[in-house]
């Protein structure tokens, strides 16, 4: 990071607020450690790619973070509030972490849509359910979104008829429905084929724009370039090294960064 | 017409099944083995969904239990687990009812039926609905979890819906599987269609009229029951494509 890049991030720290902070994660499955102590902070409304090989630990660090897989030891800091963690790395407290979750909007690999509710039947569901947000207005805000991810229309029509693109979209309706502090996005194009990477880009980065908090895995360089404010490079468990994008993409200092770019470019 | 009528013994039949007389009789032994396996069934699937939850989710202890009783229910008999059932039930309600100092108790047909082939089914329904449960894509789940769903909200709203398409096919077989294991009550005495049936036939010595008849009443659950169970399978199949491709 050179010093200007430096004095920028400082300033802003001290006038927003810190939205997710992850310190000295560990994560263990078995005998293999995954992570091996990463450190983490991002300020609201920063974009964070998280980049690395295959097996670097990117996924499994951020499903640490709303605790789908429970850490082997570390601090996990949401919105100024530490989650409670047992002994054993699982969240102490089922409703601090329940309430924790509804606030960080995942979306996956696979989509995870509900195959058996209709689009705006998925996107109501956390909102209604979980949120208690009047149906109505629930379903107002749904049909917007969708609206807004390019499906309106298709808000009757099950997840099973659309393509992988459109699914993707919907679930990031469904994640926005919940109106998150940070989103986490885990590889979301890498199920997609080549031809539909672009319409779920162009929504991400319409998000980027309008100021949300993202953590973003992704093998998208390019993308991540662009619309990331802040890039980690992990390998084996590691952040290998990290900054601003022109800088990590533009001026990488470790040997295995320059590898890796040279070999997904 | 008439005379070819007579000469099959077809106008005897009829009087002999006519509702005021045996046919009634057979009528209302169908009215019971119906509500028997209908409680048995909603027993068992009750029995089934902790069972399978047990199973998947339960702690070293829970799971022990559950396979003592899933495998010693599926491994006898069920001739011999309704006599066990019901002897070993009624004899532990008399005990209690003494112990109380109260007289013996007279069991209820109906509940007894219920309780010892609800148990019968509770140990296959956990078997099928483990399976369907396991069939849920593990991501659906993860989704809702990510999404601060708590576990009982999950179960309601992912699990048991998303497993419902899995499960049918199975439940189905053991509801027509119950609505037959009732005649097997008939040898702790309990008048539903086949007892009632054996008690006409041998009343009148006609054993073929009446246990055609009966035949005739049992294919008569069976096909509706298949026409209702295929609704509930269409609906349980609601947003995904039919195997055979074509229309949505």
């Amino acid at each position: 990071m050179d010093s200007a890049a430096a004095t920028a991030s400082a300033l802003e720290t001290d006038t927003r607020r810190e939205a997710i902070r992850v310190e000295d994660l560990h994560k263990s499955f078995g005998n293999l450690e995954v992570l091996k102590g990463v450190d983490l902070t991002a300020q609201q409304g920063d974009v964070v790619a998280i980049i690395g090989g295959s097996g670097s630990g990117k996924s499994t660090m951020l499903r640490c973070i709303n605790f789908l897989e429970t850490p082997s030891s570390g601090k996990i800091v949401i919105g100024g509030e530490e989650v409670a963690m047992q002994g054993d790395g699982s969240p102490a407290k089922q409703k601090q972490i329940e309430r924790i979750r509804t606030k960080l909007a995942m979306v996956f690999q696979q989509f995870n849509l509900w195959t058996h509710r209709t689009l705006i039947e998925n996107v109501i569901e956390v909102p209604v359910h979980v949120l208690k947000v009047p149906k109505v207005q629930a379903i107002e805000r749904a049909r917007e979104l969708l609206d807004r991810v390019g499906l309106g229309g298709k808000e009757d029509t099950y997840p099973a008829y659309l393509s992988g693109g459109q699914q993707q979209r919907a679930a990031i309706a469904r994640a926005l429905a919940v109106d998150p502090s940070a989103m986490l996005f885990d590889e979301p194009t890498s199920a997609l084929d080549p031809e539909l990477v672009g319409e779920v880009l162009t929504v991400i980065r319409d998000l980027a724009a309008e100021g949300r908090t993202m953590l973003l895995v992704t093998h998208e360089m390019k993308f991540a370039r662009e619309v990331a404010n802040y890039v980690v490079y992990l390998y084996q468990g590691r952040i290998e090294e990290q900054g601003p994008p022109a800088e990590v993409f533009g001026n990488p200092q470790s040997e295995r960064l320059k590898q890796f770019l040279s070999s997904v470019a | 017409m008439t005379g070819l009528f007579e000469l099959l013994g077809l106008g005897a039949s009829a009087e002999l099944l006519s509702l005021s007389g045996w046919g009634g009789n057979l009528l209302r032994g169908l009215a019971n083995s119906l509500q028997i396996a209908f409680g048995a069934f909603g027993l068992g699937l009750v029995i089934g969904l902790f069972g399978a939850y047990g199973k998947l989710y339960g702690g070293k202890v829970t799971r022990d239990l559950l396979a003592i009783y899933t495998t010693v229910i599926r491994a006898v008999p069920e001739l011999v687990l309704i006599l066990i059932l019901y002897y070993v039930g009624s004899d532990i309600i008399n005990k209690i009812s003494e112990g109380l100092g109260g007289g013996r108790v007279e069991i209820n047909g109906v509940a007894a039926g219920i309780w010892v082939l609800g148990v019968v089914q509770g140990a296959y329904a956990t078997e099928v609905l483990r399976g369907a449960i396991k069939a849920v894509p593990a991501g659906q789940i993860e989704a809702a979890k990510s999404y601060g769903m708590p576990a009982f909200m999950i179960m309601r709203r992912v699990t048991i819906p998303a497993m419902m398409s899995f499960a049918v096919p199975g439940l189905a077989n053991l509801w027509l599987i119950a609505t037959k294991d009732t005649a097997l009550l008939a040898v702790v005495g309990f008048n539903e269609l086949t007892l009632e049936t054996r008690q006409a036939a041998s009343s009148t010595r006609a054993y073929f009229t009446f246990f055609l008849a009966a035949g005739f009443l049992y294919l008569m659950v069976t096909l509706c029951s298949g026409a209702v169970f295929a609704r509930i399978e269409k609906w349980a199949r609601r947003g995904q494509p039919s195997l055979r491709g074509g229309t949505r």
